[in-house]
């Protein structure tokens, strides 16, 4: 774990205009929000957000219900667009950006979601293979073989020719997992993973996942209600309200030292 | 009323012959109406006004005016902007075309129909805007529609009787014929009546059947 750095909380830092865009690259940087705002009708989800996080580290976003901790995942997977601000993922801008400069950019960054979202008409080996083959450009063999290796560490090498809707919850999350790091991603964004599983199941994902942080260099972005994983996997928690960062800081300060009124109150609920 | 079975006979060269016209019409007018359908599904989509306006407009049009005046149209008014098709060519186009402005609504609900979190998943996943298509959102769309296709399909059989309207000879328009020829309706039209049940019951339940295979 590093020193204290590789999340910065400027909450009020940055009156209108400065953007201090790609200042701050040499300490490995991989991923900068700056001022992002974003809102939904007349409701603010992110309001004017700053933070970054270096590259291989495994940060945890806690808090409230609708603090925006979701929104930020998916401004990252592009799936919406900021209102203003600028996000830079390796130096390079996500936005604002053209799409082919997007696209370049969401290929380093893979996403597990709460619901899955296996493709139900592939069977599991081709859920892995489709994305290598159609975007990185594997030979089908190439990427089979790569399929059937993250099968295998998921411990689901017996499931490739099954469909997802023969598998159970837990087993099509990890299906969704290998196939996120089948496109060998810098970035990986968990999602709530275990929000829709059945008790009995979340272990082994949870597992899994510590598995993962453990033994490769990917960056981890991390939505959890789980804050024993919580703890157990992160560099950094930030905790979240209101659309801003309350505070940040190593699992050990945030779950046994917390500073903020909301975040005592919050664990609290919790925990 | 009087039937006298023993003439039936006489129609059966006539009926067949009928029953293969029918046939050719059902089968192009399908490949047709689901072609075009998802072809104009696709073309209201698009994000282009130009491309996805008149789509709608036409397709509005064709639906609300009755398939009699549509093959009465083809059939006049083409040759005249010099396009010359047989009576069973104009019959498939109209039928198809009529059809299509139905199955691309059943396309619509169809492509509505499948979860955001797929567009999510191949766009996080960076598969291109037309593979996304062919590999995810289609595949999944077309199961769920089969059904609705289908229902078509056994409509589309039921109006086929209009091409006789301009001269194509199917089942009924030969069984007409044969009446108009023979003085003798009743026995001709009734075989009509039952070969349109031979053909729509079971294709009706194949349709169940392929319904049940593809909902996974």
């Amino acid at each position: 774990m590093s020193a204290d750095t590789p999340l910065m909380k400027e909450p009020d830092a940055n009156p209108e205009g400065a953007t201090p865009t790609g200042s701050t690259t040499d300490r490995a940087e991989l991923i900068r929000f700056t001022d992002v705002t974003k809102r939904f009708g007349g409701t603010t989800i992110l309001d004017r957000l700053c933070f970054s996080v270096d590259a291989g580290k495994h940060v945890t976003l806690i808090g409230p219900s609708g603090s925006g901790k979701t929104t930020i995942l998916r401004l990252l997977m592009t799936l919406t667009k900021p209102d203003e601000g600028t996000i830079t993922v390796g130096g390079q801008q996500l936005y604002p950006a053209s799409e082919k400069q997007c696209r370049e950019v969401r290929k380093n960054i893979g996403m597990v979601f709460q619901q899955f979202n296996l493709f139900p008409n592939m069977k599991v080996l081709r859920n892995l293979t489709e994305a290598p083959v159609n975007v990185l450009g594997l030979s089908k063999d190439e990427a089979e073989q790569r399929a059937r290796e993250l099968l295998d560490l998921v411990g689901l090498a017996d499931k490739c020719d099954a469909y997802p809707t023969q598998l159970s919850g837990g087993q099509q999350q990890r299906v969704a997992i290998a196939r996120a790091l089948a496109m060998r991603p810098q970035v990986l964004l968990l999602d709530e993973v275990t929000s829709a599983l059945d008790p009995e199941l979340v272990a082994g994902v949870l597992d899994l996942l510590r598995d993962i942080a453990r033994t490769t260099d990917i960056t981890m972005l991390c939505v959890t209600h789980e804050m024993n994983f919580a703890r157990d996997i992160s560099d950094q928690v930030l905790m979240f309200d209101s659309g801003q960062v309350i505070e940040s800081g190593s699992p050990e300060k945030i779950f046994g030292d917390p500073t903020h009124e909301r975040t005592r109150e919050f664990l609290g609920a919790v925990l | 009323m009087n039937f006298d079975w023993s003439n039936l006979g006489d129609f059966m060269p006539a009926f067949w012959d009928g029953v293969l016209v029918t046939l050719q019409a059902l089968l192009g007018g399908s490949l047709l109406a689901f072609s075009l359908g998802l072809v104009w599904a696709l073309a209201q989509r698009s994000s282009l006004k130009v491309v996805s306006w008149p789509v709608k407009a036409v397709a509005e049009f064709i639906r609300n005016t009755p398939l009699l005046v549509q093959l009465f149209f083809l059939f006049y008014v083409l040759p005249e902007w010099g396009l010359t098709l047989s009576a069973l060519a104009t019959g498939i186009l109209g039928l198809g075309l009529h059809y299509s402005t139905y199955t691309a609504e059943v396309y619509r609900a169809g492509i509505d129909g499948v979860p955001a979190g797929q567009w999510e998943a191949a766009t996080a996943l960076s598969l291109p805007r037309s593979r996304t298509w062919i590999a995810v959102i289609l595949p999944q769309a077309l199961r769920r529609v089969v059904p609705a296709l289908g229902n078509y399909v056994i409509a589309m059989l039921k109006d086929s009787p209009m091409l006789m309207t301009i001269g194509v000879l199917e089942m009924l328009g030969e069984a007409r014929q044969f009446g108009s020829q023979t003085f003798q309706m009743n026995e001709s039209i009734v075989a009509v009546g039952i070969a349109f049940i031979v053909i729509a019951y079971p294709a009706s339940l194949l349709l169940r059947a392929l319904e049940r295979r593809l909902v996974r």
